[in-house]
């Protein structure tokens, strides 16, 4: 294809908590970043789409950045933000509004779990009042049932933490560092059965952003561009299981993950067997098990042989969230997406230091779900 | 279920108690039938706006379940002091239409609860402050 579009910069403020910054200091250090990687400037950017949950408007870093004139988006897609701003991004360079644009998210959450009021989500005030109105109690209802369809044992939900942390120790810029125990994990305070503390990750802080331009251009700025195959967005169908519904329709659909993964390797023309190396969405390892599936990596049910036999590790056949993932690296969500796709990008690029995948890694996917029924991919190619 | 002195209860529109046992009410699409929990304006299957009121009934099966481990934040008003939380259960209960139900437990105790068994609907005092009138809601327990 001529009309394709690469990733020649990216940038990160690495996730977890810093008092003194805001979210938008945090974004604007990764645009920074970013342009330092990709060898521009500020006033070389034509197109920008950003956004962030709790951190305010991305327009805003145009403040810190300069005052240029370009036109500035702000996306507000929950989980789905930067993935949203990244698709923008393309469209935008594809149609020949700008020649270089960029797509950053960032966040500054407060801390403790979100408690999100039943109005901004068209539901009555009894919801929130009788304690049904949580986003864990949501991962664990659904983790419970998927488990007993698909005869899945509670260790996988372990095993998925255990490795999120492994990873976490080996990636310099995350923010749980710390191996964990299989016990240590199995046995720490029962949030919402069959989830645990330490399969929960936290709300937290941070910035990612990554500079774009046509694929026809992009040796001119680096000598390793990452061309993106796919960047596809899609939301819930009636009679899918999703956060913040008294009520789940008789029949069930597939999730949106599952619409926005096929459409994803149809336009880029591969496989799941194809992909060298894989961030998916793991808000909790309840998520991360049904997103292996839902995205094609493998069979429902067949979770649990991949985790014991290692093959999600960073040397299996299929390595999974290589930094960490949400869990290792906190969930600002802004800027989660982002993170996965500049964690691809490293890897693709051979820069990934302890916890690169071995051998060279042609092909990378990212995916990122969340609230009311949102999800992205993107697959993305060496060069 | 008649009683002598209307109980305060935080989701009054949910439910019917004029008959033996409290009901759940919903609705139904009257083009394709799809039935909603709580009352829908609209079917989110089919587009239609044309919906009916529907009992939803008062016993189904438990579909999948946790417990509540921690106290929530607002807007959750148990009102009880942080030291006295008790983790309850929480549940999706599928009625007899196959629509699943979001529900409290009246148990919460993992050893008591199994998808697939059978619940009955009941109210709970999900609320109880010294010197105030409990406030119920809905909830379902084991048969
Ligand atoms: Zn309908």
């Amino acid at each position: 294809m001529d009309n394709e579009v690469a990733i020649i910069g990216i940038g990160l403020h690495p996730f977890g908590r810093t008092d003194g910054l805001s979210g938008q200091q945090q974004g604007a250090h990764a645009v920074r970043e970013a342009l330092k990687d990709a060898g521009i400037a500020w006033k070389d950017v034509g197109v920008a789409y950003g956004g962030s949950q709790d951190g305010g408007n991305a327009d805003a870093l145009s403040n810190q950045l300069g005052l240029t004139g370009i036109p500035f988006v702000n996306v507000a897609n929950g989980c789905a933000t930067g993935g949203s701003a990244l698709a923008s991004v393309i469209a935008a360079i594809q149609s020949g509004v700008a020649e270089i644009g960029v797509a950053v998210g960032f966040d500054k959450h407060p801390r403790g779990a979100f408690n999100p009021k039943p109005k901004d989500w068209g539901l009555e005030d009894w919801y929130g009042e009788t304690g049904l109105m949580l986003t864990t109690q949501f991962f664990a209802l659904k983790t419970q049932r998927y488990l007993h369809e698909h005869g899945i044992p509670e260790e996988a939900l372990v095993q998925i933490a255990q490795r999120a942390f492994r990873n976490g120790a080996l990636t310099p810029h995350a923010w749980r560092r710390k191996e964990l125990s299989y016990e240590e994990i199995a046995e720490s305070m029962p949030v919402n059965l069959p989830l645990r503390k330490f399969m929960f990750c936290n709300p937290a802080e941070g910035g990612a952003a990554v500079v774009l331009c046509s694929a026809r251009h992009a040796r001119k700025y680096t000598a390793n561009p990452v061309i993106v195959k796919a960047a596809v967005m899609r939301t819930r169908h009636h009679g899918s299981f999703e956060v913040f519904n008294p009520g789940l329709a008789a029949q069930q659909s597939p999730a949106p993950t599952v619409m926005a993964s096929r459409a994803a390797f149809e336009l880029a023309g591969v496989g799941p067997k194809d992909i060298d190396v894989i961030q998916i969405q793991d808000t909790d390892s309840g998520s991360e098990l049904i997103h292996m599936a839902e995205n094609g990596f493998c069979e429902h049910g067949e979770q649990a042989l991949l985790l014991k036999n290692g093959e999600t590790d960073i040397g299996g056949r299929l390595p999974i969230n290589t930094d960490g993932g949400c869990l290792a690296n906190g969930e600002p969500v802004g800027a989660s997406g982002l993170r996965q796709v500049i964690e691809i990008c490293t890897q693709l690029r051979g820069q990934a230091g302890l916890r690169q995948v071995p051998g060279t890694p042609r092909l990378g996917y990212t995916h990122v779900y969340g609230a009311p029924g949102v999800s992205a991919v993107t697959i993305l190619q060496a060069s | 279920m008649k009683l002598d002195s209307p109980l305060k209860l935080a989701c009054p529109e949910l439910l019917d108690l004029d008959g033996a046992e409290p009901a759940l009410m919903g609705s139904r699409c009257r083009a394709c039938g799809e039935v909603y929990f709580p009352a829908s304006r609209g079917c989110t299957r089919c587009c239609a706006t044309d919906m009916e009121v529907c009992s939803l009934g008062s016993h189904g099966h438990l579909w999948s379940w946790t417990l509540q481990g921690f106290q929530p934040k607002a807007p959750y008003n148990g009102g009880e002091a942080e030291a006295d939380f008790r983790p309850y259960g929480v549940g999706y209960v599928e009625m007899p239409s196959g629509v699943k139900v979001e529900a409290r437990l009246t148990v919460a105790d993992p050893a008591l609860l199994k998808i697939g068994m059978p619940m009955r609907l009941t109210l709970q005092a999900y609320r109880q402050v010294a010197g105030e009138e409990p406030v119920y809601t809905y909830a379902f327990a084991p048969v």
